[in-house]
């Protein structure tokens, strides 16, 4: 029988498998990096209709994250303000600003400012906020430090796994009830954070589901 | 040397006197028939114009088998509920299509590697098909469990692999354990149907006059020369696999049995299950190797290959995992007694004469009654018979596992959630696809592929051994 292969064909084997390898590392690598939600998700800022400031509202002036937010605690929904919230104050501070435009007609008109939405959670996930920010989990822990934030931006990726991680430990995340809204407050070491938090978790009786149904109705 | 020769020329004055049985042991391969006859054959297969009832069955299969592509298609766009799942049906057809598939595999490996270690030399004829038809039903099956997840394209969570969900498989479950049973199998079983067609591939390639056949053929060859030290190499390979194989047959139906036996059920929580099942998917697995090589023996004239002998082997075994099958129905019953739990006992007796008893009866006469026809010479003799008696094994050992799921879960310890299950028309179709599916790719195998480990069968036949040392 003649030599239907050329003799190149006898490493063809081996660079196969080795192409595989790289490819397959590559693939991985990739979807790793450019397909998991901390690269998909994190630093999206996209532009509002009005340029909010929560460093200033907050940090400087002072705000509390309900003024706005009403029912944060009380619903499983944190709600975005009317325009009525915030003509409480500027119809006297600033009431002329053009920037705050957009507010002045959604007042007049009732039609809602049309804010773009950020952190949006998958309608097959149940989360309610007030279950969380009564338990001693505050809003920097999904949200990051809004309070120094000049324009909100997905601070945090909102992988099931950042839910998982304080589910499976609620205890590296727990704090007293008046500093859930305290955006800068941080225990003194982890060694307080943790015993502080184990403490919280046994007071409270805290046990966050594990299973997949205590998210997934 | 002068002490050999004295052993063979003293030989003692007795034996002359005793006249032992003559035990001639039956040929492998019928009428003496030479290493050349052997390769034309069942290359010839492979080499022929493709006949016309080739295409047809082709075309009828491929058919049959898009039933399965648009109940899937369904039920993917729909949801699992299509399948006639509800409380407390959580499991339906799925499961019993599954093991029933997942059970005519266990044959294929059976013969090429139990049979192997156990020098049964019969299995060179059968063994090839037996794999292809293992490998194509291990496929058949992993459709159902796979689909039964309903968003399919998730289905590698099932798999232990980081992901940005932090979610991982629970190992305590059985139904996790069967994931890698079957995986593993079906890799093994691969793997070595694969390697044992490497020579017959090259001696396809040798004789190849088309240059894509001569390339095609050639690369699954491998570069096989049949050197010796090929050989040398190929025969450890093949003993490590048929090593590795060896639990594994065991295994995995033991593993798929636990599905039902580490539940908590009446009538599934039976320490009896895993060797029940294994016997149960031996008996179905055999069932079909006769199902699939009586008409492929009539068609392409192979009666010298798959002797008398070779069918009385296989209904022999068909028999013996037979009555080991209506043992285990038997004991089943004597426990469900004798273990004096009133839950037990009901399930039991529920089975053979609750709302089901007509599937219990076609499963017992089926799967208890037909196969110890096989005890009569005459029967196994009569290939049509013989034929027959292996279709109606599968169709017992289906309702084998339609019994066992559905009655234990219809009639539970709560009255109040007990239910009637029917399949829906989805059911149905997709199960129907199913053997179209099977039989597309048992075509291919046959239109491409050798049939039978040739190599293997000339090392077995009468002219291997010319002086009957």
């Amino acid at each position: 029988m003649a030599n239907i292969f050329p003799k190149w064909s006898n490493t063809v084997p081996l660079k196969i498998i080795f192409a595989v390898l790289l490819l397959g590392g590559a693939i991985t690598a990739g979807v790793t990096y450019y397909f998991t939600p901390k690269y998909s998700r994190v630093g999206y800022m996209p532009i509002q209709p009005v340029a909010y400031d929560h460093s200033l509202h907050v940090d400087q002036l002072g705000m509390d994250c309900r003024y706005c937010h009403t029912y944060v605690d009380r619903s499983e929904h944190a709600n975005i303000p009317d325009a009525g919230t915030c003509m409480n104050c500027h119809n006297q501070i600033l009431p002329d600003s053009p920037k705050l435009a957009p507010i002045r007609a959604s007042y007049e008109s009732d039609q809602p400012v049309e804010w773009v939405r950020i952190h949006k959670t998958p309608d097959y996930v149940f989360f309610n906020h007030a279950v969380h920010v009564n338990r001693g989990v505050s809003c920097v822990e999904c949200h990051g430090q809004v309070n120094e934030m000049k324009e909100v931006f997905h601070a945090k990726d909102h992988s099931m796994t950042m839910c998982l991680e304080c589910h499976r430990n609620p205890e590296k995340f727990v704090r007293p009830l008046d500093k859930v809204y305290d955006l800068d407050w941080k225990a003194a070491s982890e060694e307080a954070q943790l015993k502080l938090g184990k403490k919280l978790v046994h007071e409270w009786d805290i046990n966050p589901p594990e299973s997949c149904s205590g998210c997934h109705r | 040397m002068t002490n050999l020769e004295q052993s063979t020329t003293e030989r003692p004055a007795i034996l002359d006197e005793v006249k032992p049985a003559e035990l001639p042991r039956r040929e492998l391969v019928a009428n003496n028939r030479s290493f050349g006859w052997i390769t034309d054959i069942i290359c010839g297969i492979v080499e022929q114009k493709t006949p016309t009832w080739w295409w047809v069955c082709f075309i009828i299969s491929g058919f049959i088998a898009t039933f399965t592509g648009m109940g899937l298609l369904y039920l993917v766009s729909t949801g699992v509920g299509v399948w006639g799942l509800k409380n407390p049906f959580g499991w339906g057809w799925a499961i019993v299509n599954f093991v029933f598939w997942i059970g005519i595999g266990h044959a294929g490996t059976l013969i090429s590697a139990i049979l192997c270690l156990l020098r049964q030399k019969w299995r060179t004829s059968i063994n090839r098909a037996a794999e292809a038809m293992t490998i194509f039903a291990v496929m058949c099956a992993g459709i159902f469990p796979l689909f039964h997840v309903g968003r399919v394209w998730f289905a590698w969570w099932l798999f232990p692999l980081p992901n940005s969900n932090s979610i991982w498989p629970n190992f305590r479950s059985p139904l996790e354990w069967d994931v890698f049973a079957v995986s593993t199998y079906f890799t093994v079983s691969l793997l070595f149907w694969y390697m044992g067609m490497i020579p017959d591939l090259a001696t396809i390639r040798d004789r190849a006059k088309s240059k894509i056949r001569k390339i095609a053929y050639g690369v699954l060859a491998l570069g096989w020369r049949g050197s010796n030290r090929h050989w040398s190499n190929y025969e450890m390979a093949y003993l490590l696999l048929a090593g590795l194989s060896t639990p594994l047959v065991l295994s995995v139906h033991t593993i798929v049995s636990f599905d039902f036996a580490a539940a908590n059920l009446p009538g599934w929580h039976t320490t009896i299950f895993p060797p029940y099942f294994v016997a149960g998917a031996i008996f179905s697995g055999f069932g079909m190797v006769l199902t699939l090589l009586l008409p492929l023996r009539a068609i392409y004239g192979l009666h010298d290959l798959i002797t008398q002998y070779h069918i009385d082997c296989m209904c022999k075994i068909v028999l013996a995992t037979g009555s080991m099958v209506g043992y285990a129905y038997a004991m089943e019953f004597f426990i469900a007694w004798y273990g004096a739990n009133p839950y037990e006992g009901f399930a039991f007796v529920n089975r053979a004469f609750g709302p089901y008893a007509w599937a219990y009866w076609i499963m017992i006469s089926c799967n208890v009654i037909s196969p110890h026809l096989f005890w009569f010479k005459k029967i196994r003799e009569n290939t049509w018979f013989v034929w027959i008696v292996s279709i109606i094994v599968n169709v017992g050992m289906w309702f084998e596992r339609f019994v066992i799921t559905v009655t234990s879960l219809a009639n539970d310890y709560l009255p109040s959630s007990w239910d009637y299950f029917s399949p829906t028309i989805v059911d149905i179709f997709t199960f129907f696809g199913t053997f179209g599916f099977f039989s597309v790719l048992f075509l291919l195998f046959l239109r491409f592929l050798p049939l039978m480990a040739f190599a293997e069968i000339k090392a077995v036949s009468p002219q291997a051994d010319p002086h009957k040392h």
